[in-house]
């Protein structure tokens, strides 16, 4: 099978720190993935890459079917292409409505004469209507997003990012914050997203991951470590060593 | 369920009421056209008020709305200023200089230098400068108050935003910008008349025989127009997508270009519209202040516009345009030496000269007190009233 993002050889140095180290990554097209590591194992370095923040000294990052070279593009051409990015800090914007929130998350024409004359069309409106149900936010569509609770927050900017139709999910954190019965509900609704599109999950919480029942790549270093199941990592000395020992 | 612009933007309907009304009164008491209770010279004041209005909304639609603090808008309010100005000084000289020539036919290249002589004498150029081209044709002049500022704005704004300059660093730089081109304009050889400026810009030519008294009305009208117009225009622009994005964009501008989003287009789309829509004010403007010159485009203009719409309160469209009203107006009766000077004893207050002190007082004030200006009063003042109604 194709992959869907390939990673090759990137490096990158932060002022003489070297935050990733040869880094070759792939993940297929519809693939529930969890990436560990200790604190600066460069596992949000290794995000801004992939979604244009940073860019590597060195490699190369593939994307699509058509080995699309997404280092040559912007942030903005990235999420275009697909790529959507859930941050550990819900960002969503606290001035507008829910439903305002969503609609400008909503897959259509990004550029700003289109964006002027745009109108939501009914199917739209309904998009809007069943993504707020889907994240539980039905009645909270016309609150500004900055009155909602934290939680609610955090699902908003799930619903956001489904809204954005993305064919990858990079998601920095997701159990962060969140109640046990949240935490459960985010798990489901990551396991059920990976069934049609590519899912990363950055965590650092064990019981989290075990729960998601993925592959997982463990970084140290700007590197991979190890790859394959949780068992299968975490029975390696080299990670139980750097990681999981302490 | 389907709405009209009008009932989903009931201030819309509020704001061109009030315009139409305040315009209706005012030619009432007019001089040309009414009572004549209201004098000439305070007509033209209300006129110039709203033009400041005018571009009080774009710079409300791009600070308030966009979060990028320029100051160097009044340099494209200058230049729109500058562009029409050519035309009226241009052919208001042509008809003096036709009507002085007597009973011989002149050549129009004798007509060229004899305007050339009349305008430029004064900085001792005998040559009518290349930015002339253009000024003895009002259609080529009214196209180049859009078009000189709007591509001086997009060449500017590509590569501010392109290089990702954002806060203060592009505000120092518009300060930067507006200095350059007002320093420019100060030397003779700009073309534009040194530091004299462009004057006489109150005679339109072709029209001597109505009067300044029914011009004046004229153009307060064609204020009101563009104001109104500007109104219901701006209001589009951020009551839809468009406007969620650039609110976006001043909350949270990484965020906005993981949505998908190119940050830096829909910046240089706002720079460029709102120097157009200042130009057009500052078009407005000119002709009924009468004299343009370049200490009018200095830096200091752009702040007194961002402090404007401080007072007023950003964000809000109609803040805008009670902030730059209010603070432009009450700043006519200070320094107009119609305040009543303050006698302390050991010292009196001159209001012409502690004017500033106050108005950067309150700008200090509603900064820290009431960062909604003007406009949060009036929400805060409707909540209320709505919670007495439901009690």
């Amino acid at each position: 099978m194709s992959q869907l993002l390939e990673v090759s050889g990137i490096s990158v140095t932060f002022d003489g720190f070297r935050a990733i180290n040869n880094l070759s990554f792939t993940i297929g097209p519809a693939e529930l993935r969890a990436i560990i590591g200790p604190n600066g194992a460069g596992k949000t370095t290794f995000m801004d890459i992939v979604t244009g923040k940073t860019k590597p000294d060195e490699g190369k990052v593939l994307w699509g079917e058509m080995s699309q070279n997404l280092l040559k593009l912007n942030e903005s051409k990235i999420a275009q292409a697909g790529v959507g990015r859930k941050f550990q800090r819900p960002t969503v914007f606290e001035d507008q409505s829910v439903a305002d929130n969503l609609m400008m998350a909503l897959k259509a024409d990004r550029a700003p004469w289109k964006v002027l004359f745009w109108k939501p069309r009914q199917a739209d409106r309904d998009r809007v209507v069943a993504l707020a149900q889907q994240v539980g936010l039905s009645d909270a569509l016309d609150r500004p997003s900055g009155e909602l609770s934290h939680g609610q927050k955090q699902w908003l900017e799930i619903g956001m990012l489904l809204a954005q139709e993305p064919r990858l999910l990079l998601v920095d954190e997701p159990a962060a914050g969140m109640t046990l019965a949240e935490r459960e509900q985010t798990t489901a609704l990551l396991v059920e997203l990976a069934k049609t599109r590519a899912v990363v999950v950055v965590e650092h919480d064990m019981e989290f991951v075990r729960r998601l029942n993925c592959r997982v790549t463990v970084l140290h270093e700007g590197s991979v470590l190890a790859e394959g199941s949780l068992d299968h990592v975490t029975a390696n000395p080299r990670v139980i060593e750097v990681y999981l020992g302490r | 369920m389907k709405q009209g612009f009008i009932s989903k933007n009931p201030n819309v309907l509020i704001f061109i009421s009030c315009l139409a009304l305040f315009t209706l009164v005012i030619t009432v008491l007019s001089e040309a056209y009414g009572t004549g209770l209201i004098s000439t010279s305070m007509i033209k004041t209300l006129g110039k008020t709203l033009c400041l209005c005018l571009i009080a909304l774009a710079m409300d639609l791009i600070w308030g709305f966009t979060g990028i603090l320029s100051l160097g808008h009044f340099a494209f309010f200058g230049l729109g200023g500058y562009m029409i100005g050519m035309w009226l000084m241009y052919a208001r000289t042509q008809d003096i200089v036709l009507t002085q020539s007597g009973a011989l036919p002149m050549t129009p290249q004798e007509i060229q230098d004899a305007v050339t002589n009349q305008i430029f004498g004064v900085v001792g150029t005998s040559e009518l400068p290349m930015v002339w081209h253009f000024a003895g044709s009002l259609p080529a002049q009214l196209a180049l108050v859009v078009l000189v500022p709007g591509i001086l704005a997009l060449i500017f704004g590509w590569l501010a935003f392109k290089s990702r300059v954002t806060g203060v660093y592009l505000s120092i730089l518009t300060q930067a910008g507006t200095l350059a081109l007002s320093l420019y304009l100060f030397q003779n050889d700009s073309g534009l008349r040194g530091n004299n400026g462009l004057s006489g810009l109150q005679n339109i030519p072709g029209l001597d025989s109505v009067g300044q008294a029914a011009v004046s009305v004229w153009f307060l009208w064609g204020s009101a127009l563009a104001l109104g117009l500007g109104y219901m225009l701006l209001n589009w622009v951020v009551s839809g997508k468009f406007g969620s994005v650039i609110r976006g964009i001043r909350d949270d501008e990484a965020r906005v270009r993981f949505l998908g989003y190119s940050v830096e287009s829909y910046k240089l789309f706002v720079f460029t519209l709102t120097a157009v829509i200042a130009a057009i004010a500052g078009a407005l403007y000119y002709p009924q202040a009468g004299i343009i010159n370049p200490a009018e485009i200095a830096p200091i203009a752009s702040i007194y516009l961002a402090v404007w719409v401080a007072i007023g309160g950003r964000g809000k469209l109609y803040g805008a345009v009670l902030g730059a009203a209010f603070v432009s107006l009450v700043s006519t009766w200070f320094t107009g030496g119609k305040a009543p000077d303050i006698n302390l004893g050991f010292y009196t207050v001159k209001w012409v000269d502690w004017w500033s002190v106050l108005l950067g007082l309150s700008f200090v004030l509603v900064t820290l007190l009431a960062p909604q200006g003007i406009a949060g009063l009036i929400s805060w003042l409707g909540g209320l009233r709505k919670k007495e109604i439901q009690k």
